[in-house]
């Protein structure tokens, strides 16, 4: 402070607005600097103002233009669109979450905009052209699980773009419109350091290909299409060694020994490969040949893979450095267990149905035992999604008691409300373990056969609990009422086929204002309740949403019809206006 | 397959959004039995989702629904998987809104409720392509005898059994078509084809050789299988010893 004979420093208060942004920028999170933004004007002004990313976890919250309105120096943006249960086809295509004002607004008020990220969107050419027009700096492009372009939207990036650095197409509906996009990239253009094609079906010009890997030497990720045959990825793999993330194409050949030296030397050659990703059509004459990069590798994605047996097994025991891992159920128990002494420092698991529907007649021998063994081996195990067809109230405890340390654990039992398969009781003891034991837990998925008790557990302890899925479930409205009334730190609520009415939901109402979103499907809702919950609570947007082509608008329903589908969620900019007949906002 | 009046003999109530008989139940997707693998495809894109948010997402529920139907057709499956026409969705959620009232009841165990389990629409299309790819094995089959060649689609099948009932399927309606009743003879002999009758299955392997059918695990039979021959007892001599007892045993 001040001393007699210096100039008075200024008090901290009014200090100018740079000094706070600099402060600021070493804020992590969204959150502190929400949080910090709270504290006065001065710091509100300080930290919208120099906010540089934004995420916007739900494109219907707000107004896009108010979000551009209000962080002006936005240069990376993420949206996301439909809710999760979108991904199971529950939602109808025409729902809505639309890129286009998106890109609009930021076409408008962000010149300097350089990443943009849409999830669950419907994203269209025009909106690509847009992008590709209005940035004069774009450089990162990642679309996820969107749908509604083609690739001659691709063509309008990849020729517009000069700077772009990554292009990242993730499990996309893009129709094939044979447009040369890759053939778009100017020669001179050598900037390339991710690419991601996988979700794209049409066949690419493969010496485009070869000449865009070859002078991009930065280029770090690459994830190929089936399209590109074996043969080919070892080619492009001995143009760019330096690779950190790879997506094999079709990997996927009659065994040649000549095909099989030319893919061993070529992965031999790539010793920076940590990250091992693809769409495997089961060749395990070819899997020896990444022997040599095993070592290093941290992420595996082997949930397209249909090899089995001993071949996989043996693939992924050398795999000693893993932290993720992807698989089909296929590993089977015996699998899992070589897993779980061999992939000691393992963070996060994922195991996938290869017969989800049970048209193989089940002869999968993935069971409980497998994620027992791998809770109890792995001590870094935090992250976990299983698909299996029983389970146990001991196993969950046991697995419970191995890890406390789960932030994130869903269970999917293939059979709705399958009970503990030894003692025929209701899953409660076990999930409620998890619940109590897991005080870190984020995020959980409920299956099998689940009573209101296991709800009073979750209530109760699941102080962490951001996200909670949950289906064939429970036997009341206590249980619903249960969930709403704990979890304090409660985002998002999706459940489906669960004896839940409006009861639970109007007692609650105030709680999903706190909430992100709240969906809910074939349960016990009437058109009444969601009309009072609506009335209730003015800033939520109470959506009903019929199946297409039933579309009997609400004001004209008895006041006990049920409602099949409900999504409710919090916003600033009121009812939206861009629904399709089948969604009502009541 | 067509033209032969296989499917004349075949239990059918109409294809789906093929009229009015649609929209009468499931079962007109349930009977279709082991329909060949064009006309699956011909399902797959007849019927257009209720509601999905992908394009093929709905599709992959008939395909599903067709395939479990051969497997198991029990009542839930068709009503919770297909009503027909435009309906698909449907059915299981209100189903399922029924079904919550009582929750203690245990669904039927091939009930598949829409979205259920939750495995990505992505990820399911990416494993049909899959499924479909192993399912086109279409092999020829010859039999001794018989007037021309036909194919049958390995893949479909998932054991020896269900080649056995496939191709004594394929082959008594050729003959029937013939008409007559010398030819009806034949058809007499083609009873269980596998174990003990005048004609042994052989095939053809990767390599060229010709086999015995069912000495190898199944997997691996259709992995190696490139074609079949039925071929007549008395001139399965010079393969495995088995089949030469067979010859033997039955004179």
């Amino acid at each position: 402070m001040g001393r007699a004979g210096g100039p008075a420093a200024p008090p901290w208060h009014s200090l100018p607005d740079e000094v706070w942004e600099h402060a600021f920028s070493f804020l992590p999170a969204d959150a502190d600097r929400g949080a910090a933004a709270c504290a006065c004007h001065g710091w509100l002004r300080a930290e919208r103002r120099s906010r540089r990313r934004l995420v916007v976890p739900n494109c219907y919250a707000t107004d896009p233009r108010d979000a551009v309105d209000r962080f002006p120096s936005v240069r990376a943006a993420e949206v996301k669109g439909k809710p999760h249960f979108a991904d199971f086809g529950l939602l109808p295509p025409s729902w809505g979450a639309y890129a286009a004002p998106w890109v609009a607004a930021a076409a408008d008020g962000w010149p300097l905009l350089e990443e943009l990220s849409f999830k669950r969107m419907f994203v269209t050419d025009e909106c690509l052209e847009m992008i590709a027009s209005s940035f004069r700096n774009f450089q990162v492009l990642r679309l996820n699980s969107c749908e509604g372009f083609t690739t001659a939207g691709l063509a309008a990036i990849t020729e517009g773009c000069r700077n772009l650095k990554e292009l990242d197409l993730q499990e996309n509906y893009i129709d094939d419109c044979s447009s040369h996009w890759l053939s778009n990239f100017p020669e001179c253009y050598t900037s390339l350091e991710a690419l991601n094609f996988s979700c794209l079906h049409g066949e690419v010009n493969f010496t485009v290909l070869e000449r865009l890997v070859s002078r991009c030497r930065n280029l770090k990720t690459l994830k190929l299409n089936n399209a590109i045959p074996l043969d080919n990825v070892a080619s492009l793999l001995r143009k760019a060694p330096q690779i950190i993330e790879l997506g094999t194409g079709k990997f996927s050949a009659d065994y040649h020994p000549d095909l099989f030296a030319k893919v061993e030397a070529a992965f031999a050659g790539c010793t920076s490969l940590r990250r091992l990703s693809g769409t495997w059509d089961a060749v395990p004459d070819y899997l020896p040949a990444f022997y040599c990069v095993c070592e290093g590798l941290t992420s595996l994605n082997l949930s397209y893979a249909t090899v089995q047996g001993p071949e996989l097994i043996k693939f992924i025991s050398r795999c000693k450095n893993l932290l993720q891992l992807w698989v089909m159920d296929l590993i089977e128990d015996h699998g899992l267990s070589v897993v779980a002494s061999s992939c000691s420092k393992l963070q996060e698991l994922r195991v996938f149905p290869s017969d989800p529907f049970g048209h193989n007649g089940g002869q999968v021998f993935l069971t409980e035992r497998g994620l027992v063994d791998v809770s109890a081996s792995c001590p870094k195990l935090e992250s976990v999604l299983y698909f299996c067809s029983r389970m146990t109230n001991e196993a969950l405890v046991m697995i419970a008691k191995n890890r406390p340390n789960f932030t994130c654990f869903r269970l999917a039992l293939l059979e709705p409300r399958s009970p503990d398969y030894i003692t025929r009781q209701p899953l409660d003891a076990g999930f409620s373990a998890i619940v109590e034991s897991c005080k870190g837990l984020r995020r959980l998925s409920m299956s099998g056969l689940l009573t209101d008790l296991v709800f009073k557990s979750i209530g109760a302890h699941a102080d962490r609990l951001e996200m909670l899925s949950l289906a064939f479930a429970g036997d009341s409205d206590l249980g619903l009422n249960d969930i709403l009334s704990g979890c304090k730190s409660l985002k998002k609520l999706e459940i489906r086929d669960c004896p839940f009415g409006d009861k639970a939901l109007l007692a609650n109402a105030a709680k999903l204002e706190t909430m992100r979103s709240l969906w809910m499907n074939s349960c016990s809702l009437t058109v009444g309740g969601c009309r009072l919950l609506a009335l209730k609570m003015p800033h939520l947007t109470v959506e009903i949403i019929n199946d297409p082509g039933e579309t009997c608008p609400v004001e004209s329903l008895p006041f006990d019809s049920p409602v099949e589908k409900l999504y409710v969620y919090r916003t600033l900019a009121g009812p939206r206006s861009d629904t399709p007949d089948c969604v009502q906002i009541v | 397959m067509a033209g032969l009046g296989f499917e004349e003999t075949e239990l059918r109530l109409g294809l789906p959004g093929g009229g009015k008989d649609a929209e009468e139940a499931g079962s007109t997707v349930r009977s279709s039995g082991k329909r060949g693998f064009a006309e699956t495809i011909d399902l797959k894109l007849k019927l257009e989702p209720a509601s999905a948010t992908a394009p093929m997402a709905g599709d992959e529920q008939v395909a599903d629904s067709v395939a479990a139907a051969e497997q198991q057709p029990s009542p839930a499956a068709a009503t919770a998987a297909v009503a027909g026409d435009g309906q698909m969705r449907r059915s299981p959620s209100q189903s399922s809104v029924i079904i919550s009232s009582d929750p203690e009841k245990p669904r039927a165990p091939k009930a598949q409720a829409v979205g259920w389990p939750p495995v990505r629409s992505f990820r399911k299309n990416i494993m049909a392509v899959q499924a479909d790819k192993s399912a086109a094995a279409l092999v020829k089959v010859s039999m001794d005898g018989a007037p021309y060649l036909r194919k049958v689609d390995i893949g479909a099948c998932k054991s020896y059994g269900e080649l056995s009932k496939a191709l004594e399927k394929m082959f008594s309606s050729s003959t029937m078509a013939g008409g007559s009743q010398g030819i009806m003879n034949d058809e007499s002999k083609l009873v269980d084809l596998l174990s003990g009758s005048d004609y042994v299955p052989t095939y053809e392997d990767k390599d060229g050789d010709w086999m015995l059918v069912g000495d190898v695990p199944w997997e691996m039979f259709a992995a190696s299988c490139k074609r079949l021959r039925i071929m007549k007892g008395s001139e399965a001599i010079g393969l495995a010893p088995r089949a030469m007892e067979k010859c033997k045993s039955r004179s």
